[in-house]
Parts: C-alpha cells; structure tokens; sequence
C-alpha cells in the first residue's frame, strides 16, 4: 500500500455510498467509518513503509495532458507524509462525530469523502496544474456540505466559503499560468519548477498571486472573514475538515509553490505579509475575545492559530517552516477536536451556541466529559507546555525572532490573548458559577428535560476526542515526532531556490 | 477526392429532402409525436450509417477556387454539429407545438447544412450563404410554435435584429472586397499585408465584426438572444444555443486567423497603445458580453433566459480566445466553442424537463430535483459546472485552454491580459449563479408540499441524450487531449 492508495479508497468511498441501503443509515455509518480508517490507514502507509523523508519520492506519474507538459504526478516527502497523516485523522475523527447525521446520510458521506479526495490530492500533488485541480475539486462539495446540512446561516456561510476559495484559485490560476508559460519552463512540476531560477522582477509580482492566492484559504487577514461564517454555519464534521484540514491546503500550497519557488519573491514581500499574518494573529484572537457564539470563538481562534503558520512560512528560516507545518499539523487536530466539541458535543444537545445562554445550563455537571476534554482542548489550543500548540508557536517565534523581532513581540501579545479568550470560553460554556445571571430560555430547559439521556456523550464521540487529544498530547511531548520528517523535508532539492536565496538558515 | 470533401454537406441536404418527402408522402394522418419519432429514427439512422461509412484516414483536401477546406478534423466538428443536430431534434419530442413535423425537421437539417458550410469555407461569398441559410432557418424555427405570441415575437425579433446585421456583414465583405479585389480569405490577407492598409478595408472589417457578433451573441448584439430562447421550442433553442454558436464561432477563428491577420486591420487592444481594428472591436465585444451576460444572468428567475445570459458571457470568455490570435487560440476557442455547445444542449434539454414537470421555467422550481430523480440531478450539475469552470469537468480546460492561450500569445501580451484577469474575476461572479442553482436541485424538498407525484416526466431518450452529454463532459474534463487531437485531426 502506498499513500496513493488514499484518493482510492475516498473516492470508492464516495461511489460506494450511493449504494447503501436508505432506510439504514447505520451500514452507510460503518461503511463511512471503515472507508475512513482504510484511508489513515493508506495515508501512514508512507510512514511505515519507511519512505525517506528527505527525498521528494514518486508515487504514480504518468501522462495526462501531454500537449501542455502536464502530468498526473503524486510524490510525497516527509511533508507530505505529515498532512495526509493529519487528513487521515481527521477524517476518521470527522466520521466518529457525525454518528447522529440522520438525514441523507448517504449523501453526506459522498460528499464527505469527495471532500477528502480533493485534500489528500493536493498534498499529493507534484504537479502544480494537478494540486490546482484538486484545490479546486474541494470547492463544490464543501459548499453543499455546508448548504445543506449546516446550521444557522447555512447559506450565506457556504456561499462565501465558495466564493472566498474561487476567488483564491483565481489568483492562483493566474500565478501558475505564469510560471509556466511566462518564464519559459513550460512544465507544470514542481520538482522541474524547483530548479528553475525566476528572475527577480517575475518573481515580484507572480510572488503575491500565488501567496495570497492560497493564504485566503488560509484564513490571511483580510481575507479571513469566510472563516468564522463558515466555519459556524458548517455541520461538525464540515468544520472539523474546515479547519482541520482545508486551511491547511491553502498554508500548504503557500509553502510548496509560493514560498519555495519564489524565495525571492517572498523576501520582497516578506515584511508587508509577514504584517498581514502579525495581525491576523492578533485581530483574530481580538476578536475571538469579544464574541458571544461559541463556535464564532473558535473560527476567529483559527485565524489567529493559521496566522502562525503563515508567520512561519513568511519567516523563510528553517525553525519558522518546520514550525509552520507543526502548526499545520497541530492546529488541524485541536482546531478539529474544538469544534467537534462545539458542534456535536453541546450545539446538538443544548440548541443553543450563545454564551449567555450556555451559562445558566451548568453544563459541566451535565457533560463532565464534554467539560474535561474541552478544557484539554483549551489548554492545547492556548499553547500549554506539553501539548503540541507549544512546539510549533515556540518554533514559529524562534524563526520569526530572526526574521522581525516586532512582529515576533507582536504575535507574542496574540498568544496572551488567545488564553484569554480560551480561558474566558471555557470558563462560561461549562464553568459559570453565575446561573442565575441569565434566564435560560424555556425552549432549552424543555429540551434538557425531554432529552436528559442524550446528554450522554456516545462511545463515537468519546472515542474520537480521546485520540484527538491523544494526538496533541504525544506530538506536544514529543515533537520529534513529526520534526524528524519535516526538517529532512526542508533539505530536499525541491527547497534548492530558497536555500540559494540565503533562506533556511 | 472533391466529393469527398462535401461529403458531409450532400448527405445533410439529401436528408433534409428525404425527410421532406416522406413526411408529406406518407406521415400526413398520423398523430404528431408519431411523425417526429419516426422521423427522428431515420435521420439518426442515416446520419448514423453516413458517419460509420466515412472514411475519415484522408489528407486534407482543398478546393482552393471555393476556398473550400476540408480535414479529419474539420469533419470531425461536422459530425459533432450533425449529433448535436440529432439531439435538438429528438429533443422537440418532449413537447407537442406543431403540425408541420416535416418542414420542422427539413428546416433543422437545412440549418445544419449551413453550419456546416460555416466550418470550412474560406470564401466571403460561400461564408455569407452559408450563414443565410443557418440564419433564414432559424428565424422560421423560432416561430414554428405558432400558438404561441412569446414565439412570435420572438421570432420577429430575431428576424429584425438577424436582417440587420447580415446586411451590416455583407456590406464589410462588399468594402472588404472593394479594399482588396478578393473574396478568397487568404488571398485577402495577402493584399492586406502588401501594402498600406486603406481606412476602407477597416472599415469593412468593423462592419463585417458587427455581423458576426450578432451571430454569436456578443454584447452589445445580444438583445435577441433571451427573447429567442425563451419563445423558441426546446429543440430550436437547443440548436441556436449549440450548432448556431459552434459554428459562427468555427467560421470566425477561420476569418480572423486566415484573413485578418495582417496588423493594418487587426488592430491592437492594449490599454496604451490601442488601435482600430477587429481585435480592438473583439475586445471591447468581450469586455462588454463578461460584464453584461454575467450581471444579468445573476438577476434571472427563468431558467431558458439565464441560460442566454450566461450564453452571453461565455461568447465573451470565447472572445477572449481569438484576440489572442494565434493557431493555439484558435483551436483553444474551438474546444470551447465545442464544450460549451454540449452543455448548452443539455441544459436546454433541462429547460425542457422543467417546463413539463413544473409548468414553468422558473429557476426556483429546479428545488427538490435530487429528490425527485437522482439522475437528472446530477447531470444538470454537470452541466452546471461544467459552464462554471471546475475541474475536471470539460469546461474547465476551456477555461483553461483559452486563457493560457490568451496568454501566451506574443503579438500584444498585455492587450490580452487585462481581458484574462477581468475573465477571471466575471467568472467568480458566475460561480454565485451557477452554485445557487446546483443547491437549489440538491435540496431535498417534500413532494406532497409541491403537490406533485413522485417521477419525472421525461422520455427516456431525453434522458438518454442528457447522459451522454454529461458524460462526455466528464470524459473530455478528465482527458482533455482527446478533444483537442480530434479538433486538430491528428
């Protein structure tokens, strides 16, 4: 088995559903469920099968469309290996939390897998022209997931993530067009693109298409504001990929054909963007701190979380990229588990994301499990010691530190106010002693007695946020982890131009 | 050899004056939907046998006194206009508008006749009959549903709007000619390029631009187009919005790229340094039709009027492709042009569906498709888009081809660039429009609420001809090149 093996079984996975039986939804579930571990499964494959990481390694290349120099190429290095682990783990989390999904199940799992098609497709991609088709592949069923089966402001929210990523790839589309016809490579590979050097005044302006392109996906400030609306108006396991997974295509596409084939070009706009990604970190987390809804809290906490990986790729120094892709990696695990535990864990039972309204409901007794693990997940997503948030925000300021000390001192203010707004989230979703300052609502206390057994966190649910939190844990108390792939990775060939251009140091 | 290059032309018209004569020999007595079924099976069945027995391995032929070219790959874009031709025709049995079934379908395949001559000549004089025929033909088509005033009317305005600018056309070619002394294209391009271009010649060129953007709809000669789809039947809607754009726009990337090449007239639409000439006229036509197709097609609630509007645009994003002027460009707007053509035909052939099953074409009563047939559903999603550009459907290597080509093109790069970046940001636009419908089908919508009965109303041939237009767009979405070595006829 090998890593390609994962766009396989996702999109099997997609066709297989439409053949489940409708009227039990539970063969659709544990179908969804093992299409889900077969693919983890295909995405460590790499790892287990030992592939060097320091080695951009082909996987499937053949031909696709000879007459342009395209190719069906997928090659993975340590990376890779890296992001379509953190997809593989989402997308089983991701199942584990959408048991309850009780209407068209079937075709929320095919939209599901189609949507991880694409993910594991563009960290696959070693052909620009193919990580753009599957960028782009992920744009429609994100927008149905989210139509259809989301939650307050369903549309509005779908129709701007849309809208946002196309406008994205639209820039983008017009940055590798660039780069393959303008600079005279005529091929599309990044390996072939890697070693060419584009000449300064190109890469000044073909730079912040290709950069920008993919940040706002990203959640780059001021490009940000699909975040929060989308990520709110998703349904659990839409916002868990949202967040766990589809920001990171935009950092990784960032990474891979912004900043390693333009360094230059990122030097010359180091310092505008690098502000940009300064102050993302700390708007969002601003902003987070002011919000009533609890799932708005954790989109802004996600712009300003992304805002460190941008920061990292911006500070073109090897602790900064590593740091970078920890954050990835990290983000895409607690990010997931936070709104796994908003969305299913408390919006499903209580009906209500309003913080006033969490208040009176003394949820901590209620949902001592939601309660725990929401706190872990805090602590985590704050950047504690010992989780993986630490290591990849401590390594993004070490490299940021050499690049520009005040936006490192700046982003520094963001992690103090991301514990507070992290602080204050948990403190009055399960913590609040103040019951009686708000009334809760009579439709929410009818619905607390009605359903009083559907407080219980199911196995699913526990199980999934236990490995999320699992996987924090390990990658917190041992970065090496993930760094012994990622660091080799940054030594490849395909970094040769940013090393040229006095990068990674 | 000679007849061979005609091939495709002669059989056409024969046909058209086959189905004639049997229609009014034998069908008189028989009920409507019988004639056209009938009818249908023979012209499928001829048109069918006339392509297996066609040789298609020659040499290109030309017959340089008609300025007549003929190649595998120009039959190639014939026996497309011919299936697309097929399909508008089984389509017009999804609705009951005539008795006159054998002049309709006589009229059809006389237009096709036309479309055909529009992809290889070379000839001013062959070119402007060729266009008459297609256009006289669908002038009739558009009014054949005569119980209808929205028919009518439609088809008065299209004849208005159609005289005028065939006479606009004919007169660039008689300046044209006037300028050059020659109706051969090339020949024409010759003179053009051997001496100082006379103001007369641009003239001509302006005036013959006119016309053709009338023919493919481009703003600001668009007006005809909503009001034409509309009134038309679903099977002559099916046919301007396909075969009628296929080939004006065929017949075009022929005139621009063999006869105006020469820079006297085809001018230069850089933002610096503009000068008159049909690429300055092109790209103002393109400019225009992005921004006017797309922002009203975002205000439709008809479907049939959106999908004219947005037809608009699309003749715009073609557009874009030909200023590039290059043989790239050119072919790059012919897979367009192709891509297009097919999903028009299938969203019409939806328009169709829609209007029997909800009596109307309004755009809100696409919602509940999903539930009411999984299969249509996700064809018109297809097609959908398909239209708006996403991989790895067809339309998005249109996209693709035609703005890479526009790119690359060295006579005037920044001429075209600022076209390719306003496309891109008009087709964020049309994503809006596009997603709004695909949701709309994919909402599950309770059938009792609609008070109707579950089942669609479609014959299975329609569904047929939907499947396989889908079908197509995927398959030529995942491998692109096919389309394009047939187009090239390698």
């Amino acid at each position: 088995m090998t890593p390609t093996w994962t766009l396989v079984i996702c999109l099997l996975g997609a066709i297989l559903q439409q053949f489940m039986p409708r009227t039990e939804p539970k063969f659709a579930r544990a179908t969804a469920l093992l299409t889900a571990f077969l693919s983890l499964a295909a995405a460590f494959s790499g790892v287990v099968n030992g592939m060097d990481p320091g080695v951009f390694t082909t996987l499937t290349r053949a031909p696709w469309v000879p007459g342009l120099g395209i190719e069906f190429h997928l090659a993975a290095d340590g990376i890779t290996h890296c992001m379509l682990v953190l997809t593989g783990i989402a997308a089983v989390a991701g199942v584990l939390f959408s048991w309850n999904v009780e209407h068209r199940v079937r075709d929320f799992f095919s939209l599901y897998f189609l949507l991880l098609t694409g993910c594991f497709g563009v960290f696959l991609s070693a052909d620009l022209f193919l990580l753009f088709v599957f960028y782009e592949l992920a744009i429609v069923p994100k927008y149905l997931l989210i139509a259809h089966w989301g939650s307050k402001n369903r549309e509005h929210g779908a129709m701007k993530l849309a809208l946002y990523s196309f406008v994205g790839s639209a820039l983008v589309f017009a940055g590798i067009l660039a780069c393959a016809w303008a600079s005279g490579v005529g091929s599309f590979s990044l390996q072939e693109l890697g070693k060419h050097a584009f000449p300064p005044d190109f890469q000044r302006w073909v730079f912040p298409l290709l950069f920008v392109g993919f940040a706002v996906l990203a959640g780059m400030f001021p490009f940000h504001t699909w975040a929060p609306t989308g990520h709110s108006a998703a349904p659990t396991a839409a916002s868990m990929l949202l967040a766990g997974v589809v920001m990171k295509l935009g950092a990784y596409g960032a990474l891979r054909a912004g900043v390693a084939l333009m360094p230059q070009g990122a030097a010359m706009w180091q310092m505008p963007l690098g502000m940009l990604a300064a102050i993302g970190i700390v708007h969002g987390a601003w902003v987070a701190l002011t919000q009533r809804d609890i799932k708005y809290i954790i989109g802004y906490s996600s712009v300003s979380h992304m805002g460190f990986a941008l920061l990292g790729l911006l500070s073109l120094s090897s602790a900064g990229l590593s740091g970078a892709v920890l954050q990835m990696f990290s983000h895409g695990i607690i990010g997931g588990l936070l709104f796994a535990i908003a969305g299913r864990m408390i919006y499903d039972r209580t009906h209500t994301r309003e913080l006033a309204e969490l208040e009176g409901l003394n949820l901590q007794k209620l949902m001592p499990f939601a309660a725990v693990s929401f706190v872990l997940a805090g602590f985590a997503s704050m950047g504690m010691p010992g989780f993986s948030g630490f290591a990849a925000e401590a390594h993004v300021l070490a490299g940021a530190w050499k690049s520009f000390p005040s936006l490192a001192i700046l982003s520094g203010v963001g992690i103090v106010l991301g514990a507070a707004f992290t602080l204050r989230v948990v403190h009055r979703t399960f913590y609040a002693a103040g019951a009686g300052e708000v009334e809760p609502s009579p439709a929410s206390t009818k619905e607390k007695q009605a359903h009083g057994e559907a407080l219980v966190i199911s196995i699913p649910e526990r199980l999934g946020a236990m490995g999320l939190i699992a996987v924090a844990l390990a990658v917190g108390l041992w970065p090496r982890l993930l760094l012994d792939w990622i660091v080799p990775a940054l030594e490849s060939p395909l970094f040769e131009n940013l090393r040229k251009s006095g990068g990674l140091q | 050899m000679v007849a061979r290059a005609v091939l495709p032309e002669i059989c056409t018209a024969f046909l058209a004056l086959l189905v004639l004569t049997v229609d009014l020999a034998w069908l008189t007595t028989w009920s409507e939907s019988a004639r056209k079924t009938l009818l249908c099976v023979v012209c499928t069945l001829a048109l069918g046998i006339a392509w297996i027995l066609l040789d298609r391995n020659w040499e290109p032929v030309a017959i340089p006194t008609l300025g007549w070219m003929a190649s595998p790959g120009v039959t190639c874009l014939k026996g497309l206009i011919a299936a697309l031709t097929l399909g508008s025709l089984w389509l017009s049995r999804e609705s009951s508008f005539t008795k006159h079934v054998g002049e309709y379908f006589a009229l059809t395949l006389l237009a096709a006749v036309g479309a055909m001559i529009l992809c290889s000549t070379q000839h001013l004089i062959l070119a402007f009959t060729g266009l008459e025929l297609l256009s006289l033909s669908l002038y009739v088509l558009t009014a054949f549903h005569k119980d209808r005033a929205l028919s009518a009317e439609a088809g008065l305005k299209y004849f208005l709007f159609g005289g005028v600018s065939a006479a606009t056309m004919l007169y660039g070619f008689s300046l044209l000619h006037g300028a050059t002394g020659e109706l051969l294209l090339p020949k024409v391009a010759m003179k053009l390029a051997a001496g100082p271009v006379e103001p007369i010649a641009v003239m001509g060129v302006l005036f013959a631009s006119a016309g053709f953007a009338f023919k493919i709809s481009a703003a600001p000669f668009h007006l005809w187009t909503p009001d034409a789809y509309q009134g038309a039947t679903p099977g002559s809607a099916a046919f301007i919005a396909s075969v009628s754009k296929l080939a004006s726009f065929a017949l075009l990337a022929q005139v621009t790229w063999v006869g105006w090449n020469p820079a006297g007239v085809a001018g230069n639409a850089s933002l610096g340094s503009a000068k008159p000439g049909w690429i300055a006229f092109f790209a103002f036509a393109a400019t225009a039709s992005i921004v006017i197709g797309n922002l009203a097609a975002l205000a439709q609630s008809g479907f049939r009027r959106f999908i004219a509007y947005s037809g608009v645009a699309h003749a715009g994003y073609m557009l874009v492709g030909l200023i590039a002027n290059t043989q790239d460009a050119a072919y790059s707007v012919l897979y367009y042009a192709v891509t297009y053509a097919i999903g028009s035909l299938g969203l019409i052939a939806m328009s169709a569906i829609l209007e029997n099953r909800r009596g109307s074409d309004a755009i809100s009563g696409f919602a509940g498709w999903m539930r009411e047939s999984r299969f249509l559903a996700v064809c018109l999603m297809v097609f959908l888009l398909s239209q708006a550009g996403i991989p790895p459907l067809a339309g998005f290597f249109a996209k693709f081809y035609v703005f890479s080509a526009a790119l690359k093109s060295h006579g005037a790069p920044h001429g075209v660039f600022w076209l390719v970046a306003a496309s891109l940001v008009a087709s964020c636009v049309a994503l809006y429009y596009y997603l709004r419908i695909v949701r709309a089908a994919f909402e599950a919508r309770d059938l009792a609420e609609a008070g109707q009965a579950p089942g669609m109303p479609a014959l299975w041939i329609t569904r047929a001809w939907i499947g396989a237009c889908a079908l197509l767009l995927v398959w030529w979405g995942c491998f692109p090149d096919k389309l394009l070595s047939l187009l090239r006829g390698s």
